[in-house]
């Protein structure tokens, strides 16, 4: 069995999680010190050495990003952590900056030493005030320090660092988005190349990480590469938070070894709520194909998701029971979908409003079992056909459901609507019943 | 044709002759100060566009034509480059908001754990559909996208503050309370509930010095570490690790 690994969420229960002080008690900032006395170049092959691929959902190994920045030319070069957590499932981030921000700061403040930049920017979205206010809090408590600012820790290294607050787009998790929404225009992605090592903010070299890869860092850099490696599976190295949400008895926040399959994890939350039956779940997010209770085993890292037909995404672990209605829940991810479209792409823009249209008419009993063909047409010109990944992710649930779930969508056009009670799925079925 | 679109779009920014009034002149030369405190914070001014129309919902209580116009001054850029910009943005109101903007998650995962049966009830309670305004101009109804507290479903906020695990009650009982000016705190956040225009202060980048009420993490956030600790696991030992690279 498996073990959990409290790493970032070590101490989070402190009453006073957030503050400087309970991180230095906790060897923060020693990993800095320890930084600002290697050469940078031995930080990229750390950060490469540790197998830490990004925890923002794409996975890409984050060492390599630092190295791929071209040669310094003396110009400025950013680093951009990417706090827009937004993904539906996706809920880890948030807690993590709230209850310990200092580990993305100091995270911050060894990538930018070794990466060459001199301003970092965070940019958060701006629908989490409290946590806007941790950061800005946590920024301010690094200055006074001498975690950031000029000469930092007597090594001749300046860093400025600002907090940069969204204004709602799901969209401006994107990379590109966010920098152009960074840079004061609307959060559209960006024609790739050039990518954001080559031109990135301003045009100039930058590297846009996760919050959880930045945060993961300074750990790593104390304990070692190899100690990090030795956690995880081939594939997928180190430890990341593992988010259970929906219908489990206890749901939240499990810090464990990549490749921890969910039945372990379902154990460790107390199971499916009220003995009930697993019916499908996500393994990290909306834009993750729809699991079912035929893969509690796969393995939760990148590859072995990947050959089971999904992705590990966010490792946001949406858990449904067997009183769920699949078509519903596809259903309202579309919705999303559609809001969040940026509007730049055809593709996107205009399938995942018909993709909406469609589902909406099925679930209200008012489709025909052509729909079901139409909704894989759309699909097949949206995947692999957009400007960027949204509309690729909006397809995810909409093909994986009908793959696994074809009859219900047929029985919602046999019974002329949804055969289940929204009640029954909710939390709180005697309240609503009773009004 | 039928439409099933469960949210609309607030329509277009409507700027009306009001809107467009000048500031008053000590509002303006307060206005400037905080512009040119935002600006300094990037190597590029039009970086400060968010913040700034952040800070003009913070004396206006939503996007006015003469906060576009203000923006627009302070940056070099026309009035319709920002407006294009104010309306990309959800939290950038079109229309004058409420002094708390109740948002109700309605995304896949807290809609069906009962979003959608408080959504119901709210939005009868108070005979307010998406985007509309009591006619007291205290509250705001928002269906709103995943907040990233699933492990806290259903999930409600209030000006962005997180209201954990509510139900059709609890919330009902916030909205009165809200308008009756009673005591609300928010269940992971500061010890008062900010209204729309101090949020959006605090969000504009300008510390309103609450960072350190409220707890560091919710119960849901705290339940794999409390697992952890009663089974006695930690992460593998660090120091034998380092030992061994430096044998």
């Amino acid at each position: 069995m498996t073990t959990l690994t409290p790493i970032l969420t070590r101490f989070w229960d402190h009453p006073q999680s957030w503050t400087l002080a309970t991180y230095e008690a906790n060897e923060g900032y020693q990993a800095l010190t320890r930084a600002l006395a290697m050469e940078p170049s031995a930080l990229v092959s750390m950060a490469k050495d540790s197998g830490l691929r990004g925890r923002g959902g794409a996975g890409f190994p984050t060492g390599m990003k630092w190295s791929f920045l071209p040669p310094s030319d003396g110009g400025p070069r950013y680093l951009v952590v990417n706090a827009d957590e937004s993904e539906p499932g996706t809920c880890k981030d948030i807690p993590l900056m709230m209850a310990a921000p200092h580990f993305l700061i100091e995270g911050v403040a060894i990538t930018s030493y070794a990466i060459g930049c001199n301003h970092a920017f965070i940019y958060l979205r701006g629908e989490v005030v409290h946590v806007y206010r941790r950061l800005m809090r946590a920024v301010e408590e690094a200055y006074a320090a001498g975690h950031l600012g000029k000469d930092i820790h007597g090594s001749g290294f300046d860093l400025d660092v600002t907090v940069h607050a969204g204004a709602g787009a799901y969209i401006c998790g994107e990379e590109t988005a966010l920098l152009d929404s960074l840079e004061g225009r609307r959060g559209q992605p960006r024609s790739k190349p050039p990518f954001p090592a080559v031109a990135g903010l301003y045009a100039r070299p930058t590297v846009v990480n996760n919050v959880e890869s930045i945060s993961s860092i300074p750990p790593i850099l104390l304990h070692g590469a190899s100690w990090f490696a030795g956690m995880g599976t081939e594939s997928s190295k180190g430890f990341g938070i593992f988010s259970l949400s929906g219908h489990v008895t206890n749901p939240g926040q499990f810090e464990a070894p990549l490749g921890i399959p969910l039945r372990e994890l379902l154990d460790m939350a107390g199971g499916i709520r009220g003995g009930k039956r697993l019916k499908f779940w996500t393994p990290g997010g909306s834009s993750t194909p729809l699991f079912t209770d035929a893969h509690l085993d796969v393995p939760l890292d990148f590859d072995a998701v990947a050959k089971a037909g999904s992705m590990l995404g966010t490792r946001a672990l949406q858990i449904f029971d067997e009183t769920t209605c699949v078509v519903r829940a596809v259903d309202r991810w579309i919705e999303f979908y559609k809001h969040e479209s940026c509007g730049k792409c055809t593709p996107c823009r205009e399938g995942t409003w018909w993709l909406k249209q469609i589902l909406g008419r099925i679930e209200h009993g008012h489709g025909t079992e052509d729909d079901l063909d139409k909704l894989l047409d759309i699909s097949d010109n949206i995947l692999g056909r957009s400007f960027c990944a949204l509309g690729d992710g909006a397809t995810s649930p909409v093909t994986s459901s009908i793959q696994y779930f074809r009859d219900e969508y047929l029985e919602h056009l046999r019974q002329g609507g949804c055969p289940f009670d929204r009640d029954a799925s909710s939390l709180f079925a005697k309240e609503t019943a009773s009004v | 044709m039928e439409h099933y679109g469960e949210q609309t779009a607030s329509g277009f920014l409507h700027v009306s002759a009001e809107s467009k009034e000048p500031y008053a002149a000590d509002v303006r030369a307060r206005l400037h100060d905080d512009a040119q405190a935002i600006i300094a914070r990037y190597p590029q001014a039009r970086s400060a566009l968010l913040p700034m129309l952040h800070l003009v919902q913070s004396v206006d209580g939503y996007i006015t034509g003469r906060g576009v116009t203000f923006c627009a001054e302070e940056l070099g850029l026309t009035e319709a480059e920002v407006s294009g910009v104010a309306t990309f943005y959800t939290q950038f109101k079109r229309h004058p908001n409420g002094d708390y903007t109740v948002g109700v998650c309605t995304n896949t995962l807290c809609a069906i754990m009962g979003g959608d049966q408080i959504w119901d009830a709210v939005s009868e309670h108070l005979g307010l559909d998406h985007d509309e305004t009591t006619a007291d101009g205290k509250i705001t109804l928002e269906r709103i996208e995943c907040n990233a507290a699933c492990d806290f479903a259903p999930v409600v906020m209030v000006n962005w503050e997180f209201y954990d695990n509510q139900t059709p009650e609890s919330t009902r009982r916030l909205v009165d309370d809200l308008r009756a000016g009673a005591e609300v705190r928010p269940t992971r956040g500061p010890n008062r509930q900010c209204t729309f225009k101090e949020m959006s202060r605090t969000l504009a980048g300008f510390a309103d010095g609450l960072a350190d009420e409220g707890v560091g993490a919710g119960p849901a956030s705290l339940v794999g570490l409390k697992v952890a600790q009663d089974h006695d696991w930690t992460a593998p030992s660090a120091t034998r690790q380092i030992d061994k690279a430096g044998e």
